[in-house]
């Protein structure tokens, strides 16, 4: 095993830095007593305090949170739905125009993605709110859940879906009792990530909602657009906290299923 | 239910997804940009009906297109929207290079850990971490407070709002994207092709610029579409951290919808944007297939 030169260790360090000194800035500053943002004067855990007073927040929160739950789980089931589609089901007439559809969106500029849906919405006469925002989340997240699932299905033995139906199962059998459970992981961490892709939306999320819908980040950027505030830091702190827990949680499971496998 | 029913249920529900909501709204936002802008909600005269195409190209009406070639507002914005993100995108490259490259050569064990560190701000929040770099870069902020207590400056020095803010916003918030493919291609790399090298004469150095960065081409370009691209039609990043006088097409689109609640006009912008996008994005396909093929 060789060890690293100094030149990479630094390289390593600088760049670690760069990438997490903001995040730990914006924590450590949500301690803060003063209300002077960047300025240390004492320890408080006043704005938490102060954030759970805020009913606009609260709401904000309630109906990120819903939206992020029922997108991610529909974007789930439609985007393994295409995956199969496009993995298992060979050639099929228009599949040139729906694999293009699965990948465009991820390299969409979402400030077009939020103005076509807009108008379509009112196109099609539908009151905005908390159901238009759900109907776009589920549009961009299926795309990025169909691109997770379809790299597992790849790496699959279908001979193992095959036996199956030899045996006697019928597609949809086999799909529930063989491939399913083998791809849950992968499953799993598309339906995570479209989970974060939704809590984290602001510029779809403003285009699409309408009066009473407010999402976290639409309320983050209206007040962040008047300046810092300690609240927003400790706003953003939980959030961090949140799913940079989450995201270690899962990937320590899934390295202990990995070496579970192995053994 | 029969197979062939069941086969056709999984491929006929996503695709009628994507084609209601993702291709037929912009066949919307092709249709209202060439319609009039009117003050009304919706803010524009539809041009036709669904059900009369001939009317539709007796009338077709360019005017917010040719008031896009126009006004140099539109122009310039297309422009410094490509600069900032090419400027953004090669110091993304200078800075994501050297990271990936010492994380192909660390040991395999600590490896994992690695990757997942870089991937961790991937999965908090875009917005934050946008926001954390305002009170870093303010005048009162953390960078000028350290600068002045060192006694290097006596005036603040004017960082947010500046061009200089959005590259640190964009190559801060797109690292990660230049790092996977280049830490991708550079871990698969022959270690013996460098020893080679070295055995038939390179210095360490030499060896470097005469095989591992041929030989890493493939990532390179991958990470670099995947910064350049996005980078184009970047709002939030030139919003809160960019100045008045710091334009890009993304806030040029969300100002005409927003703020002058002209949507034909946006509508314009964003095919116009849709069209200089098309170039990257098919030159990035047919790197990737050709990528694929080796």
């Amino acid at each position: 095993m060789q060890k690293l030169s100094p030149f990479n260790i630094t390289a390593l360090t600088l760049g670690f830095a760069f990438l997490y000194i903001p995040i730990l800035l914006l924590v450590i500053f949500s301690f803060n007593e003063s209300k002077l943002v960047t300025v240390w004067g004492g320890f408080s855990t006043k704005w938490y305090a102060s954030l759970m007073q805020d009913k606009a927040f609260l709401n904000a929160a309630w109906t990120t949170f819903r939206i992020a739950l029922v997108s991610a789980t529909i974007a789930t089931v439609l985007g393994t739905m295409a995956a199969m589609a496009l993995v298992r089901l060979g050639k099929f007439r228009g599949r040139t125009l729906f694999s293009g559809m699965i990948y465009a969106p991820l390299v969409m500029p979402e400030v077009i993605t939020g103005l076509s849906l807009l108008l379509l919405f009112v196109a099609m006469n539908v009151t905005r709110g908390f159901w238009t925002i759900t109907l776009a989340h589920i549009t961009f997240s299926m795309c990025y859940v169909s691109v997770v699932v379809s790299s597992r299905l790849h790496s699959f033995d279908v001979s193992l879906e095959e036996a199956a139906i030899d045996l006697g199962c019928n597609t949809i059998q086999a799909f529930f009792k063989v491939t399913l459970p083998i791809i849950l992981p992968a499953v799993i961490s598309a339906w995570l990530l479209s989970v974060t892709l939704s809590l984290d939306d602001l510029v779809i999320a403003s285009f699409t909602s309408g009066p009473g819908a407010t999402t976290l980040p639409m309320e983050i950027y209206s007040s962040v657009r008047l300046g810092v505030s300690p609240q927003i830091n400790a706003l953003s702190s939980l959030l961090v906290g949140l799913v940079g827990g989450g995201v270690i949680l899962a990937s320590i499971i899934s390295r202990r299923q990995i070496s579970k496998e192995q053994h | 239910m029969g197979q062939g029913l069941q086969n056709r249920i999984v491929i006929l529900l996503p695709y009628l997804w994507l084609l209601i909501l993702f291709l037929a709204p912009f066949g919307i936002v092709l249709k209202i940009s060439f319609s009039d802008t009117a003050i009304a909600i919706p803010p524009y005269t539809p041009l036709w009906d669904w059900s009369d195409i001939r009317g539709f190209f007796a009338e077709l009406d360019f005017e917010n297109y040719t008031w896009l070639l126009e006004d140099d507002l539109y122009w310039k914005s297309y422009l410094s929207s490509l600069r900032i993100a090419a400027i953004s995108t090669l110091i993304t490259l200078l800075i994501g290079y050297p990271m990936a490259y010492a994380m192909a050569k660390a040991p395999k064990n600590i490896r994992p850990t690695l990757l997942m560190l870089i991937i961790l701000p991937f999965w908090t929040s875009f917005l934050i971490r946008v926001y954390a770099w305002i009170g870093i870069l303010k005048n009162e902020g953390y960078i000028n407070i350290a600068l002045e207590w060192l006694g290097i400056i006596d005036e603040p020095i004017m960082m947010l709002n500046t061009d200089f803010a959005v590259f640190v916003g964009i190559v801060y918030s797109y690292l990660p994207f230049m790092i996977l493919p280049l830490y991708a291609t550079l871990e698969k790399m022959d270690g013996s092709l460098i020893e080679a090298a070295k055995d038939l004469g390179c210095t360490e150095v030499s060896a470097f610029w005469k095989v591992t960065l041929p030989l890493s081409m493939p990532g390179i370009i991958a990470g670099c579409f995947l910064v350049f691209i996005p980078a184009i039609g970047e709002f939030v990043i030139p919003d809160l951290l960019g100045g008045s006088d710091t334009i890009m097409i993304g806030k040029v689109l969300w100002s005409e919808f927003f703020r002058n609640r002209d949507w034909p006009v946006a509508s314009a912008v964003a095919v116009l944007l849709l069209l200089i996008l098309i170039v990257p994005i098919v030159l990035f396909q047919h790197f990737q297939q050709r990528a694929e093929q080796n």
